[in-house]
């Protein structure tokens, strides 16, 4: 750490430079970077198979990294795992439950083995989360499962979470209680790091975010900083022949077939592209935010290419 | 007439389905239960070659109130057949309604759990088929272990009427409980309960029958297998019990329809108990946890390892009769200088240790099962560490190992002592047995040593046991090398109350047992879980 800057900096939560991981043949983790700060809630995106999991898995110490620098609350989280994970609480993205215990119990046996039960949250966030404590786990479906899941890291009092996809199988109501949930956590000043491909529940939730694809780190800073990427896709039918787009600012990826017009823009000059269309007489006009994938083979498709090309085989970035 | 043909649409596809699906199954089925009994005869022919041999056989069993109760009423036993129905019927006929209770579960009650029938109920197929289907499977199977069985005496030379009454028996049996699975199959929504149900029904139609024959034989009419015992195969065959068990099915068949017609898929005529809304205190620590999780498996291996034990001890003081005057069966025996029956309870507490080693493996392999089934992982993210972890399972795979051997050696002694030995020889029986603590003790070091070092390769623990088995039961008949009798833990314990008790190769084999643990630990702390 350089003198000056790392006096007046607090440690930040998590600190990962340069994290390699193999599975044999495969590198899930290819030269990651990551930096948590105390107290922010970072989003930690990515498509399926980039590694999300792998980081996790080597933050919690439950895989040991081949390279690089990992700490974890200023700690070491392959050597010092006990110790660490005191002050932490961890979700993961398929909560696989005992198919005897209850949900309660496995409530129950989480906060105690972290030593912070906490009966009235406990009960509060039951019944915010609308969870039957009393059903056998094999009985639960899988939004209920993430719910137990869900229940027994926000119970806690750790400084910490760690949160792995934690919404996948939750129905839209839940998914706004657990938005409330984690804006009060943040209140209180802890951190979040929230792994998830959903887009608009990182964009309602992070302070800061990072992106990563096949092992490696693409891109990390503010939201604001991050808003070219939320890009419209749209697709138009004009009376007249469609020109005068080539020159727009903020237009991508344009493809004109006569009247019929497709493009990706800029949400900053959504505006003025619509505007430039309905000069020409829109006829139909279809447009839809991209999906996160969809995002990732635009923004990363030359990269991609490039980087088949160049390895001339199919590389399996599980995670 | 229209509504119940279009309730069985699809039940020949389906039927072919499962007949493709679990061909390996089904063919293992039958074709053990006919082999036990081709077994049985042929060895029954070349045990007693003579009609001498038979009448002196029919002479030790008809007074013997054990082997009664273990196979079923004498009758007919100066005669091969009836020999063999006596050797093989009681575990053939308990095999036959095991395989038929085991494929109902799974394949209606499984299927129903797993979601797979919602899948099969969305198509074209009517609401009665699936359940025809697997019910046509069952009753093949069990039409084929009747005739295998008929075919394989008839090709042994036996009495035509005696085989054919035989093999019908185990046809009509496994029917009975088919049916009976069906009823169960609807009573609850878990397949396991399923199982237990039947299973329990299965066993006191075992003990039931087993009091009726000791006595005069009335109580045999209320079990299912006191019916088909009663049509006195090669024993001047009578027809008519095969009525109470027709009968039987009828009403069980229209008992099932009837529950089937009152539930929704997926749920059962009873609700599932709620579960606890908070946990016990004890399950607070990974100990607990261990125990909760592994306390069902370890009653189960409990009452097997109990029942194997008392049925050993019960026929420890007839063996000399038994064995007496048959040359091979005695040489099977006899090791050393020690009397018959100590060498018989000494190989019997060997046996039940060898058993008992099971439970050993897989209590140790719950380890493993955690971590692939992601439950390690959310566990190992709070302040437990590895080594607490697995010790943990370790305690409960350890302490049952004890448990197991202590019910073996109260068990064998008890029953022993009982039907003649005396309740005195108890307390040497129970250390005899627990002799055998650090032999299995090793076994859960070879296991959790696995899991720790070579995790993809746990199921060498397994083959190692059935060669510590073939070791321990065929060892000396088939000759084998002593460098290779040594690698099994089990033979290197003294043959205890046969041969005299020696201190050393325990404390030998608890060292080795404390390093492959201490192997284990360093190979688990060092590799990745998951």
């Amino acid at each position: 750490m350089r003198a000056g800057v790392g006096q007046c900096h607090v440690t930040p939560a998590i600190f990962v430079s340069g994290l390699v991981k193999t599975f044999g043949p495969t590198r899930a983790l290819d030269g990651l970077d990551l930096t948590v700060e105390t107290g922010e809630v970072h989003g930690f995106l990515g498509p399926n198979g980039a590694g999300k999991t792998t980081t996790i898995r080597v933050l919690l110490g439950l895989i040991r990294a081949d390279a690089g620098e990992v700490a974890l609350l200023g700690g070491d989280p392959w050597r010092d795992a006990v110790e660490l994970h005191r002050r932490l609480a961890y979700v993961p993205g398929d909560v696989s439950l005992w198919p005897k215990l209850s949900g309660g119990e496995v409530i129950d046996l989480f906060a105690r083995l972290r030593g912070d039960l906490d009966q009235r949250r406990r009960d509060e966030l039951i019944e915010r989360f609308e969870l039957d404590p009393t059903k056998r786990a094999r009985t639960y479906s899988k939004g209920n499962r993430q719910k137990v899941g869900l229940v027994a890291a926000l119970a806690s009092t750790a400084e910490l979470l760690i949160l792995d996809e934690p919404t996948s199988g939750l129905d839209p109501l839940m998914e706004s209680v657990f938005q409330d949930c984690i804006n009060e956590i943040k209140a209180q000043g802890r951190t979040v790091l929230l792994s998830s491909h959903i887009l608009a529940e990182v964009e309602a939730l992070c302070d800061r975010v990072t992106i990563i694809r096949a092992g490696r780190t693409q891109q990390t800073g503010t939201l604001s900083e991050l808003r070219h990427l939320t890009r419209t896709s749209i697709t138009a039918e004009t009376t007249h022949a469609a020109q005068g787009l080539v020159d727009l600012a903020g237009v991508h990826g344009l493809e004109i077939n006569g009247n019929h017009v497709r493009f990706d823009v800029d949400n900053d000059h959504l505006d003025t592209a619509v505007r430039r269309l309905g000069e020409l007489g829109i006829r139909s006009l279809v447009s839809h935010p991209p999906t996160l994938e969809e995002l990732f083979l635009r923004h990363y498709g030359d990269e991609l290419a490039r980087e088949r090309a160049l390895a001339h085989g199919d590389r399996g970035d599980r995670q | 007439m229209t509504s119940a043909a279009t309730d069985l649409t699809g039940t020949a596809v389906l039927t072919r389905f499962i007949a493709h699906r679990d061909r390996v199954r089904i063919v293992v089925w039958v074709a053990s239960i006919a082999a036990l009994v081709a077994v049985t005869a042929a060895s029954v022919k070349g045990l007693y070659p003579t009609q001498a041999d038979l009448d002196q056989a029919a002479l030790a069993s008809n007074g013997n109130a054990a082997a009664i109760a273990f196979n079923g009423p004498a009758q007919g036993l100066d005669t091969v057949g009836g020999e063999v129905a006596f050797q093989a019927g009681a575990i053939g006929l308990v095999m036959v309604a095991l395989m038929s209770l085991l494929m109902v579960g799974r394949l209606t009650r499984g299927e129903e759990e797993t979601g797979r029938l919602e899948l099969i109920r969305s198509l074209p197929v009517g609401s009665s088929a699936p359940t025809v289907a697997a019910s046509l499977t069952v009753a093949a199977m069990n039409v084929a272990v009747g005739a295998l069985v008929t075919l394989t005496l008839l090709a042994l030379k036996q009495p035509a009427a005696g085989s054919f009454t035989f093999g019908v028996s185990f046809t009509m049996l496994g029917l009975v409980f088919m049916c009976l699975a069906l009823v169960a199959a609807q009573i609850s929504e878990n397949t396991r309960v399923v199982y237990g149900i039947a299973g329990s029904v299965l066993g006191a139609s075992f003990v039931v029958r087993a009091i009726g024959d000791i006595g005069d034989g009335t109580v045999s009419w209320f079990s299912p297998i006191g019916w088909v015992q009663k049509t006195r195969p090669f024993a001047g065959e009578r027809w008519w019990p095969f009525l109470t068990t027709i009968a039987a099915m009828a009403c069980l068949l229209a008992v099932a329809g009837a529950f089937a017609s009152r539930r929704d898929l997926g749920a059962g005529l009873v609700q599932p108990r709620p579960g606890r809304r908070t946990a016990s205190p004890s399950l607070g620590r990974p100990l607990g946890l261990a125990v909760r999780l592994q306390r069902g498996s370890l009653v189960g291996w409990s009452l097997g390892v109990l029942l194997t034990a008392v049925a050993y001890g019960s026929i420890a003081d007839s063996i000399d009769d038994f064995v007496r005057n048959n040359k091979t069966l005695a040489d099977m025996f006899t090791a050393g200088g020690a009397s018959l029956t100590q060498s018989y309870l000494a190989t019997s507490l060997r046996i039940l240790a060898l058993l008992g080693a099971g439970f050993a493996i897989q209590s140790t392999l719950r380890l493993r099962s955690e971590e692939t089934l992601l439950h390690a992982e959310p566990l190992l993210a709070t302040p437990v560490s590895r080594r607490r972890w697995a010790m943990s399972h370790l305690l409960v795979a350890c302490g049952g190992c004890v448990v197991l051997l202590t019910l073996a050696g109260l068990a064998v002694g008890l029953s022993y002592g009982l039907v003649g030995g005396g309740v005195g020889v108890v307390p040497g029986l129970l250390a005899d047995a627990l002799a055998y603590v650090p032999a299995m003790w090793l076994m859960v070091g070879i296991t959790f040593a696995l899991i720790g070092l070579l995790p993809r390769l746990v199921i060498a623990a397994w083959v190692f046991l059935a060669v510590c088995f073939i070791i321990g039961l065929l060892g000396g008949l088939l000759g084998l090398p002593g460098w290779l009798m040594d690698v099994s833990p089990f033979d290197q314990v003294p043959l205890v109350p046969a041969a005299p008790f020696k201190a050393v190769p325990l404390v030998i084999l608890g060292v080795l047992a404390l390093s492959l643990y201490w192997a284990g630990v360093i190979g688990l702390r060092r590799r990745d879980i998951g």
